[in-house]
């Protein structure tokens, strides 16, 4: 049997808006993953410790409230302390194109901002897990 | 309004003509297979009397400023005056969003609206650990009165009207108003603005909600009662569609779900033994504006004889006031696009000119810089204007309802009254909005919604201009508003020397009566009140009631 | 691969890749399994079940925060039977479990169906065993309970726990044909809500068909939300336990589990190794497609199939 990718949705922060995260869950699903949905207000400490118990293959992480380069490079910083670098971690959501660079270099493989059909967030999470 | 014989003989024209048309079809079909309207309800080729033979003017038209108020609530509309030009603002400190609502006065903007950060709607002060990183990043920190009175410094609080976007905290962002015009020595009788007030689509969309249902819905009720003696000119409650419809619904489903609101707040206001009538002339409403101009219209004409027949039929109510929706309307932000940022000044003016030719009493325009992050001032301005041009060169403001007649607008308007009726009873049967809200039967029936929308955009079955099609190679767009991230750092240094020189004894006494307060059934506001005037923190006062109350759990079905 | 040695030393990661790997029928890790299953049996388990929307995976969190008060640790597999043709799924249960995401003695781990050959029950079976000999001192199952695949994950429990609410009267009489039988201990959830005590009532006018089973499965009402009723639900369940490890029901019921199980992985290889012999389902549907048109009998088609097997 193919072993099928899992997938944390989480939402960082304290914004509400989880359309995205929802339609991209969904998307996952409909892609063949396994999504495993925490809801809002995560803070990195409860994203990372449900990837290590879910063994997930990727993290992403929607956010849409502004406080993305404080909480998603916390969430690499924190994979990195449980041994857990392997996973992928991508954002999505209201992202300033400035902001993406910074964040690429602490560790998030891949911003999406408003706009990416959900097919590329698919292709890349396929190309990109660990194997 | 028309004879049957009129409708007979026009029905056998259009069936004559139609069967032509589909002759002609075979060998020239149109552009698609079939059109829709931007909420995907399906679109006839033309409309005629045939498609609203049943409608009787009086009963449901009315006449602008009349009962079933279809036609809008004042018979003189803009002619009487334009509506309320209200810019959403606030962002990093009280000090710096003191100087943008300034900047706006003096731009010609009529009204306030305050955008509070995320902590300060979730009742966290700016120290709390999850506040980190969220500090006045969409809005304003609000930790304190001492904060509240930073804000609106120079801004005399008996001449302007403040609308604060606050849902779960609105009874204490309220009193901090009050208590600042206090000091100003205004009374509270003078004040006029809205709080949202709204938590029930907290619930469904916008997920700021603090309390669970029961408590939430009683400190929304002691609200009603306390305004209707003290503070009688405020809006008590925004009851909200805007994020409803954000969060991917139809326009149906807009309405439907927010009347649905609206009718659990009248019930949960009635069932504490509110008289209809003296609360709900003070119910106002929040409507989206999307793109697809004429369906909108017809949306907001739709909510209108819809809340009034409900509110006459179901309520019984006696003051034409209470019958009559008035709404605040924001264009819609989910419509922008990241990319070629500058179309969206012309899907913002196409929506403006929607909201304006549904009557909407106030109107915030979206900048075309909002999909990327907070606007700037150039990009706000710009939003403001297109509101202006509207007001003054369109001409659409000199004649009340000027859509009116139109066979389609009418037979649009009373397929969305049905459809949304259809909503309500659903919830009706279901037990409720808080029930179905428990369920995540509301939830479920925008999610779905919106995924069949994004998978019609992903398919490029809907066209969004610069997104799926027409796209050109970009470069990163400059300039962008940045929130100084010391901001944080600031309000928690204000927040340290504020717990030190305030008199904390009687913070504590305060607050210790207001747990008490939570813990019986009296009104809670003016004990609220009184904790705000000791300075006793946002996150404090939430804090007590966190601990009375509860907390919320959210329903996800997916 | 020191994967078993780290689990063995309590790494979390270790467990949860064990999981993984035992779900993707990996041979390695299931010889892990093989090797580990005499360190296995401490933990004590527990079936959670009941229809949609009774307020499983709130209840689940509640117990398991009253467990932790005693200083137990918990593991919690939240099993989610639906999903799609496409194979994927989402799980949401952890939604209604944030608060325990960051406490060390939990562990949570949610499963899809994943269309299973031998059905869910099997790798929810294996995640139990790895989670017992991680060493959790309770693992819950949480699962819907709306079918024979559900049925079957929480039979492999010591205790099942089923949850009900009011206002489902019909569901009650839907749900109790080979269902209601496997509840140790019933729950009446949201019991603040119009029609709870007619519930709890209904359910023990069902119990007292069965009077003179030894054990009287106790009737609980509680309000998960408001974490009301939590601590007598847990009393029940002690006793419940209690009364197993009293008597030699405790190594009666384990040893029907594991009847059960053998017989289920029994299946579950013979249907694997044929469909693997006919070439994957392909001769599989030639061979169906045949019966169809009446060129061949059912019957002869699996005289032919098993005989190859020389079983």
């Amino acid at each position: 049997m193919d072993k099928l990718i899992r997938v944390l949705v989480a939402k960082p922060g304290l914004d509400g808006h989880d359309r995205g995260a929802k339609v991209i869950a969904r998307a996952l699903r409909d892609a063949g993953m396994e999504v495993i949905y925490t809801g809002l207000r995560q803070t990195p400490e409860q994203i990372v410790s449900a990837a290590i118990q879910e063994d997930v293959d990727c993290v992403a992480l929607s956010i849409l409230s502004g406080a993305h380069n404080t909480l998603l490079p916390k969430v690499v910083e924190l994979l990195e302390a449980e041994n857990a670098s392997d996973i992928l971690v991508i954002g999505g959501g209201v992202i300033p194109t400035d902001d993406i660079p910074f964040l690429k270099e602490k560790g998030v493989k891949e911003i999406f901002t408003p706009g990416t059909p959900t097919q590329t967030t698919i292709d890349f999470i396929k190309a990109n897990v660990a194997q | 309004m028309f004879s049957k014989e009129q409708i007979s003989i026009l029905k056998e024209a259009v069936d004559k003509e139609n069967a032509k048309t589909q002759e002609m079809l075979q060998k020239r079909p149109e552009r698609k297979a079939e059109f829709t309207t931007g909420s995907g309800a399906p679109v006839k080729r033309y409309y005629t009397p045939v498609d609203i033979e049943d409608m009787d003017y009086m009963e449901d038209l009315g006449l602008p400023g009349q009962y079933p108020y279809t036609r809008g609530v004042q018979n003189t509309m803009y002619r009487g005056k334009f509506w309320t030009m209200r810019m959403y603002a606030g962002f990093a400190t009280a000090e710096e969003s003191n100087k943008r609502y300034k900047y706006l006065v003096e731009q010609g903007s009529s009204g306030l609206s305050v955008a509070f950060d995320l902590p300060t709607q979730i009742g966290y002060d700016s120290d709390h650990s999850l506040s980190e990183g969220e500090v006045g990043k969409v809005g304003v920190a609000i930790d304190s009165l001492a904060d509240m009175e930073l804000l609106f410094d120079g801004i005399p609080l008996d001449k302007v009207s403040t609308s604060m976007t606050i849902n779960a905290p609105a009874s204490v962002l309220l009193a901090m108003y009050i208590a600042v015009a206090e000091k100003q020595g205004v009374s509270s009788e003078k004040l006029r603005g809205t709080i949202q007030n709204d938590i029930l689509k907290e619930y469904i969309a916008r997920g700021t909600y603090i309390f669970p249902t029961e408590p939430s819905m009683r400190l929304i009720t002691d609200i009603f009662e306390y305004c209707s003696k003290d503070v009688p000119l405020w809006n008590t409650i925004s009851i909200s569609g805007y994020h409803i419809r954000e969060a991917g619904s139809t326009a149906a489903q807009e309405v439907g779900f927010t009347i649905a609101d609206g009718i659990a707040y009248v019930e949960a206001a009635i069932k504490a033994g509110l008289d209809v009538d003296t609360f709900a002339p003070r119910l106002s409403f929040f409507f989206n504006a999307h793109n697809d101009l004429l369906e909108e219209v017809a949306k907001y004409r739709a909510a209108r004889r819809l809340w009034a027949k409900i509110m006459k039929e179901r309520f019984g109510a006696k003051n034409p006031k209470s019958m009559a929706l008035k709404f605040h309307t924001q264009t819609g932000g989910s419509t922008l696009t990241a990319q070629q940022p500058d179309n969206n000044i012309v899907r913002v003016a196409i929506q403006t000119l929607a909201a304006v030719l549904g009557g909407t009493q106030s109107l915030h325009t979206n900048s075309k810089d909002e999909a990327l992050a907070l606007p700037t001032e150039d990009s706000v301005r710009i939003a403001l204007r297109t509101q202006q041009i509207v007001a003054n060169e369109s001409g659409v403001t000199e004649v009340v309802d000027p859509l009116a007649g139109s066979f389609y607008i009418e037979a649009k308007t009373s397929e969305i009254e049905a459809e949304a009726m259809a909503y309500i009873k659903k919830i009706d049967e279901i037990g409720g909005a808080p029930k179905a809200i428990d369920m995540g039967y509301i939830q479920q029936e925008i999610m779905d919604a919106s995924y069949n929308y994004q998978k019609k955009v992903e398919s490029s079955e809907i066209i969004v201009v610069g997104m799926n099609k027409y796209q050109i190679e970009e470069e990163a767009p400059k300039g962008l508003l940045r929130v100084d991230p010391s901001v944080g750092e600031m309000q928690k240094a204000k927040l340290a020397k504020l717990r030190a020189e305030r008199d904390n004894v009687a913070v504590d006494a305060a607050l210790t009566k207001l747990k008490a307060a939570c813990e019986g059934t009296e009104n809670v506001m003016p004990l609220i009140l009184e904790a705000v005037r000791t300075y006793a923190t946002l996150g404090e006062i939430c804090g007590v009631m966190r601990e009375v109350f509860g907390e919320y759990q959210q329903s996800v079905n997916l | 691969m020191d994967i078993e040695k780290r689990l063995l030393a309590g790494d979390k990661r270790a467990a949860a890749r064990l999981i993984s790997l035992l779900e993707n029928k990996d041979q390695e890790a299931l010889a892990i399994l093989k090797r580990l299953y005499p360190k296995s049996g401490n933990a004590y388990v527990i079936g959670i079940t009941g229809p949609p929307g009774a307020g499983k995976s709130t209840l689940t969190d509640k117990l398991t925060k009253a467990l932790r008060k005693e200083g137990k640790t918990v593991g919690i597999i939240a099993v989610d039977p639906t999903s799609p043709f496409t194979g994927g799924a989402i799980l949401g249960d952890r939604v209604r479990m944030n608060e325990l995401s960051t406490d060390p003695g939990v562990f949570i781990r949610s499963m899809g169906a994943r269309g299973h050959l031998g059905g869910i029950s099997e790798a929810t079976a294996s995640a139990i065993k790895v989670l017992d000999i991680y060493g959790l001192d309770y693992i819950f199952v949480e699962t819907v309970g709306v079918g024979q695949s559900e049925v079957d994950i929480v039979k492999n429990c010591d205790t099942t726990l089923m949850v009900m609410v009011p206002g489902l009267g019909d569901d009650i009489q839907a749900i109790k044909a080979g269902v209601m039988e496997i509840g140790d201990v019933f729950a009446v959830n949201k019991s603040d809500r119009d029609g709870a005590k007619r519930t709890a009532r209904e359910i023990d006018m069902m119990l007292d068909y069965n009077k003179d089973a030894l054990w009287r499965p106790p009737v609980k009402m509680v309000v998960a939300s408001e974490n009301q009723g939590v601590d007598e639900l847990i009393k029940a369940l002690h006793e419940h336990r209690d009364f197993m490890k009293s008597s030699d029901n405790f190594i009666k019921r384990r040893a029907q589990n594991a009847k059960n199980e053998v017989v289920e992985l029994i299946k579950e290889r013979i249907e694997r190794t044929i469909l693997d012999q006919s070439k994957r389902e392909e001769r599989l549907e030639h061979a169906a497609e045949r019966i169809a048109k009446r060129e061949i009998d059912p019957f002869s088609v699996v005289d032919d199939v098993v005989g190859k097997m020389n079983l």
